[in-house]
């Protein structure tokens, strides 16, 4: 006798755990491929998976096993020439098992596999968070969480409460037989007592009164339903609104004539990371791109990335935009307010000042983090140096780096936004 | 001549309805036609990517998490994409109902010949081999297998997932050494399993403290005894057992565990010397059934060809200087031997008869089902490989011996090396010698409370160092007082290994 079964709609991934367990292990590997890979890409390229290779031996499972040396005897299939007694030198290596490395082929010593392109992106972004995210407001339309609401008296048949249903039948039967029933029990123990009396035509007409009595009763008793549809129960559930943290993210580019083509690629490709990352890891964040020269413009992805507009440098242009947007459109006590601005640091000379009191009085008191990456292979330009005292005044909300190269874009970023002690977990 | 039948399908398209009706019809003439015993069968229909997870979790339906399996499913998906292996037969469960998977992709000669292979050999192996009767149960293996898995998750929950980890990976090392050999399990099933557990963990802390036990005034008599009495005081083959039972330090969950890995190993311990027999048995009886099906005009033609592409796959033997050769292969050997069998019942030579007058000429279908029942690998090839086979594989010994910087060619396929080869292959097949020999020599519970271990070299043969380190740093672990392990050739200690290593010990 055999059961056929179809398990073919249940249980895919029952290896999923295992998987991720393995990745768990191996995370250090993974770490430092995953680090190199994104330096040799291309920005646009990260939504891919990549292969990882780890050396065999860091994966062992250790057994007890002979080793080389010794004396044994083991027998080969398929002899052509050998004749008992022939001696033939040892094939190189001195493995007397023969061919049992090469049917693996090149796999030997590396054990590699591929990362699925989400497996890739949480290696890259793992272990980065916003900083500071604490505001939390209540908002209606987006995040809810169901919870248990009681128990109702209509509802979807999946989510019959069969406890609380019986209960209901189980009262019902009584109430609705109780009058019945305790009638039948005084006719059973009338009928008892006829029984016992001597018979006599008037009892024996009663009695048969009583029988048929007895039988109208107990059908009616049977006729009450086990289960009514007015018995049944249902769980009810309600969703209840959950606080959500909301935040912005306003990124500043400087697209200024001193911004060589390189090194406008290089804060380009900064940009993306900090979009990827956002997109992936906080679903309700505004992005608001800006970009200025001499005068700073709101504008969407396309042109932010993809615009080749330029002109000087007044970098305070863009801190103004930004507080007008903050006034305008995100006011600071349901934002989490962050910036990140990215600069050659070629400023006017007296912009620099401006640029430090706008952050200061205005910018700084209503965000939770400001970043500032300084593309510049050289030494530094006017803005790191004021930038650096502000630096020293605000140590939670304001962080400066310097990019070289292409190298140091991920170090940075991963630097810039390494999850904090105090950052609550997102 | 039998009357040719209706072909139960001409396609090879396969759907639920002609699954029954090729299992009935396999059904049939493998019970009423060949009297093979069968534990009921549950086949079940899964994709190709369920096929990897079977394989990853070395066939066990439900396993605990560990992330071994899942570099094994890496591994197998990497084989599977790189077409070097094909998911096909193979993962058949003993268990009661026997549980084997087929894989939507297939066509349904494919199908047949898996429901052939696994649902009627295998299951039938299992049924009746005396290994497996005896040492495991398979109307409790997935009841166990569920205790397991939870149990293991409740402990991750408890003391963490890295802690779990860490005592899985230490057990799994030690797991070729978690057999008892000789002594037979009892079954239970996972309630009673459950209770037991708890009544364990109870009494088993305070056995253990009890051993350890070192103040003289808690054990009064204690300085009256002979003191160099060894403990244990007959080296002990199962090393896990001995830990659980012995490690002065684990806790209770850890103990379980180290049961839970033993267990397991013991449940395997049959399949993994029964390797030749059980291919060979399972690939007879495809091949006998599906021929049985195609006399009676069930199949056609070119469901023949397929299945008979397929079966000389399995069942191809690279010679040993091809470059796919990778040892004897276990499909080959013995479905050679079993049709052997067959081929000396049914038409005995003068050789047959003079090499095996027990069986020349009995009924092929009693003789074969006692070979099945009665023997596992080693003794299977010792007892029917004939000089037939021998001469078909070419089958030949070398001898490696690293004091001759020659190999030398010990015995080939003919009358004088028959009986070399049989005796070499079958000792080739007998784990207590392919496997290194060693067992639990001494804890010192009256010292340091060290653990020594002895290697018995065989033939000289040393350990593969590295490796074996790597073991004792996993035994280290389990045991956390200072363990050994000693080489012992000739009666004499050659090579010692200690963990931490023995830079500050001047006593050994």
């Amino acid at each position: 006798m055999s059961f056929i079964v179809d398990r073919r709609l249940n249980g895919r991934n029952k290896s999923t755990i295992n998987r991720q367990r393995f990745l768990r292990r191996y995370r250090d590997h993974i770490r430092e491929a995953v680090d190199s890979a994104v330096n040799q890409r291309s920005i646009r390229d990260m939504e891919r998976g990549e292969r990882i290779v780890i050396p065999r031996k860091d994966l062992s499972e250790p057994q007890f096993q002979h080793g080389p040396g010794g004396r044994r005897t083991i027998v080969h299939p398929g002899n052509r020439e050998f004749q008992r007694g022939d001696r033939i030198a040892r094939p190189q290596g001195g493995d007397g098992q023969g061919g049992q490395a090469s049917n693996q082929g090149e796999g030997l010593d590396e054990f590699a596999f591929q990362l699925d392109p989400r497996e890739f992106l949480n290696f890259l972004f793992e272990g980065l968070a916003l900083p500071n995210l604490v505001k939390r407001q209540l908002r209606g339309e987006s995040s809810y969480r169901v919870v248990h609401g009681g128990i109702t008296s209509e509802g979807n048949p999946s989510r019959i409460n069969i406890v609380r249903s019986m209960r209901q039948a189980s009262m019902r039967r009584r109430a609705l037989g109780a009058a019945n029933r305790r009638q039948l029990k005084e006719l059973l123990a009338e009928q008892a007592q006829l029984l016992q009396q001597e018979q006599s035509p008037p009892r024996q007409a009663r009695l048969a009164e009583l029988t048929e009595e007895i039988a109208r009763r107990q059908r009616r008793a049977e006729r009450i339903p086990f289960l009514d549809t007015v018995d049944l129960r249902y769980n009810h559930t309600v969703r209840q609104p959950v606080p959500v943290s909301r935040a912005v993210m306003f990124c500043l580019m400087d697209v200024s004539g001193s911004m060589g083509q390189n090194m406008k690629e290089l804060a380009k490709r900064f940009f993306l990371l900090l979009y990827l990352f956002l997109q992936r890891n906080y679903k309700q964040t505004d992005v608001v791109f800006i970009r200025h020269h001499t005068s700073a413009k709101e504008v969407d992805e396309e042109e932010f990335f993809y615009s080749r507009e330029t002109g000087g440098t007044i970098v305070s242009s863009a801190l103004k935009l930004t507080s007008e947007i903050i006034r305008e459109r995100y006011p600071e006590h349901e934002w989490n307010i962050y910036a990140a601005q990215a600069s050659d640091g070629d400023n006017w000379n007296d912009d620099s000042p401006t640029c430090v009191r706008i952050l200061r009085e205005e910018l700084l008191p209503k965000m939770q983090y400001f970043a500032y990456v300084e593309i510049m292979p050289r030494r530094h330009q006017a803005l790191w140096e004021s930038y650096s005292l502000l630096q020293q005044q605000h140590p939670n909300a304001f962080a400066l780096q310097q990019i070289d190269g292409p190298g140091d874009i991920y170090p940075v970023f991963r630097e810039l936004f390494r999850q904090r002690m105090e950052a609550p977990a997102s | 001549m039998k009357q040719r039948r209706q072909p139960l399908s001409t396609t090879s398209e396969w759907n639920f309805e002609l699954l029954q009706r090729y299992d009935e019809e396999i059904a049939r003439i493998a019970h009423d036609v060949f009297q093979l015993d069968t534990y009921p069968n549950q086949i079940e229909v899964i994709s190709s990517e369920q096929m990897m997870d079977a394989y990853a979790s070395v066939g066990m339906p439900v396993g605990y998490h560990h992330w071994s399996f899942g570099k094994q499913f890496v591994e197998v998906e990497n084989r599977y994409r790189r077409g070097q292996m094909g998911l096909a037969y193979e993962i058949v469960i003993n268990a009661n109902p026997c549980i084997a998977y087929l894989m939507e992709e297939n066509t349904m000669a494919m199908q047949a010949l898996v429901i052939a292979h696994a649902c009627y050999g295998h299951n039938s192996f299992f049924k009746g081999n005396y290994l497996f009767q005896t040492w495991t149960d398979a109307s409790a293996i997935i009841d166990y297998l569920v205790f397991a898995r939870r149990y293991i998750a409740q402990c991750e929950e408890r003391h963490g997932v890295e802690h779990v980890e860490r005592m899985l990976d230490s057990c799994h090392a030690l797991m070729n050494y978690g057999v008892d050999r000789y002594k037979r399990p009892y079954p239970v099933s996972a309630e009673t399993e459950r209770l037991r557990q708890q009544e364990r963990e109870d009494a088993l802390q305070q056995q253990v403290s009890e051993l350890w036990k070192t103040f003289p005034e808690m054990q009064p008599d204690i300085r009256r005894r002979v003191p160099i009495e060894r403990y244990p005081a007959e080296p002990q083959e199962n090393l896990l057992y001995f830990i659980e039972k012995n490690a002065p330090l684990l806790e209770p969950w850890q103990r379980e565990i180290v049961r839970i890995v033993r267990k397991m190993a013991q449940y395997f311990y049959p399949q993994r010397q029964t390797k030749v027999m059980n291919e060979g048995w399972a690939s007879f009886w495809h091949y006998t059934l599906l021929h049985e099906l195609y006399n009676e005009g069930l199949v056609t033609d070119g469901f023949m060809f397929e299945v008979l592409q397929s079966h000389s796959q399995v069942i191809y033997q690279p010679p040993f200087d091809s470059p796919f050769y990778n040892g004897i292969n276990p499909y080959a050997l013995g479905f050679a031997m079993f049709r052997d069998i067959r081929r000396i019942c049914e038409a005995p030579t003068a050789e047959d008869r003079h090499w095996f007058p027990d069986i020349a000429g009995s009924n092929w279908r009693e003789t074969l089902t006692f070979a099945m029942q009665s023997f596992k690998d080693e003794s299977f090839i010792q007892q029917f490989l004939s000089p037939a086979v021998i001469r078909d594989m070419k089958l030949f010994a070398v001898l490696d011996d690293d004091t001759d910087d020659h190999l030398a060619i010990d015995a080939i396929h003919d009358e004088a090396g028959y009986r070399a080869v049989r005796q070499l292959l079958s000792e080739q097949y007998n784990l207590s010698i392919s496997e290194p020999n060693i067992q639990v020599y001494q804890a010192d519970v009256r010292g340091d409370r060290s653990l020594t271990l002895q290697h018995i070299r065989h033939d000289r043969r040393p350990l593969a160092r590295d490796q074996a380190a790597d073991v004792m740093r996993h035994l280290y672990r389990l045991w956390q007082f200072d363990v050994h392990l000693e080489s012992v050739q000739d009666g004499r200690v050659v090579e010692r290994l200690s963990i931490p290593p023995p830079a500050a010990e001047g006593s050994a």
